[in-house]
């Protein structure tokens, strides 16, 4: 087993361990750590998977950017009636099973059709210059829907002003 | 090395967590966080076959789901900081104002 796998069963087991706990504590604001803890460990799996720009943008725009709007927006209404009340609602039973169902039935298809799925299902060594790659197709080929994106972030911008205002 | 599948199986498993918990938890907020989570999922398949098959363009798929996550939070965050200051309170039961 080489370094590359111990990390990676490392990450993984973090990323796991701290996702369960997420949907689990009563108090939001430890929700919302666990869920960093989740989101840092996905990004040293991006790493190993030699994705280093989308690393950064893993650890520079969902921990450093939406997080602290979740942990903002948690210090501005939080309230301490919340952590008295029953954390779960009431087709929890039912929605949990379904839930575990569903990915039961997820990982039975992955497991039987792994071979036929999977023609090479080993994952290369190198992959050359990702930073360059990544921004070769992202203004290249794929610069219209980079554009629409760009749109959506300005709407989103305005809707999110125009909700959290106290008159409109 | 680490085979391909096992990705998938760590993508399965935090889409399962992130699905348990908008289904069961009652806050909105822990709600939009597994939302965050479930899309946190979809990006490590996208990665693991963008390494698999040697081209970015999973990449840059998953760079675009992170915008979305983005906008998605803000206006997200919008409507609950509107919907506190009018029933102060956090509970997705209480949503019920459209029902009649």
């Amino acid at each position: 087993m080489g370094l590359n796998s111990i990390l990676f069963y490392f990450f993984a087991g973090l990323a796991v361990a701290s996702a369960i706990l997420m949907v689990t504590r009563r108090n939001i604001v430890h929700g919302a750590v666990y869920l960093i803890t989740t989101l840092l460990a996905t990004a040293g799996v991006f790493l190993l998977l030699q994705a280093e720009f989308l690393f950064v943008t893993q650890v520079i725009l969902y921990v450093g950017g939406i997080m602290v709007l979740f942990v903002f927006v948690i210090m501005l209404v939080n309230l301490d009636v919340s952590l008295l009340q029953y954390q779960f609602n009431r087709q929890r039973f039912v929605a949990g099973v379904l839930a575990l169902a569903l990915g039961a039935q997820v990982f039975l298809a992955l497991k039987t059709g792994q071979h036929s799925l999977f023609p090479q299902a080993r994952i290369p060594e190198v992959l050359p210059k990702n930073t360059e790659a990544v921004a070769d197709a992202l203004f290249g080929r794929f610069m219209l829907p980079f554009e629409i994106a760009s749109i959506l972030l300005l709407v989103a911008m305005i809707g999110a002003v125009v909700m959290a205002k106290r008159r409109v | 090395m680490v085979p391909v599948d096992h990705y998938l199986w760590l993508s399965l498993a935090l889409f399962t967590i992130g699905v348990i918990g908008v289904l069961t938890r009652r806050n909105v907020i822990i709600i939009l966080m597994s939302i965050e989570l479930i899309l946190n999922a979809v990006n490590i398949n996208l990665v693991a076959f963008s390494h698999m098959f040697g081209n970015v363009d999973g990449q840059v798929f998953a760079i675009f789901i992170i915008t979305d996550a983005a906008a998605e939070a803000a206006v997200g965050l919008g409507i609950i900081l509107a919907f506190f200051r009018n029933r102060e309170t956090l509970l997705a039961d209480e949503m019920d104002m459209l029902k009649w």
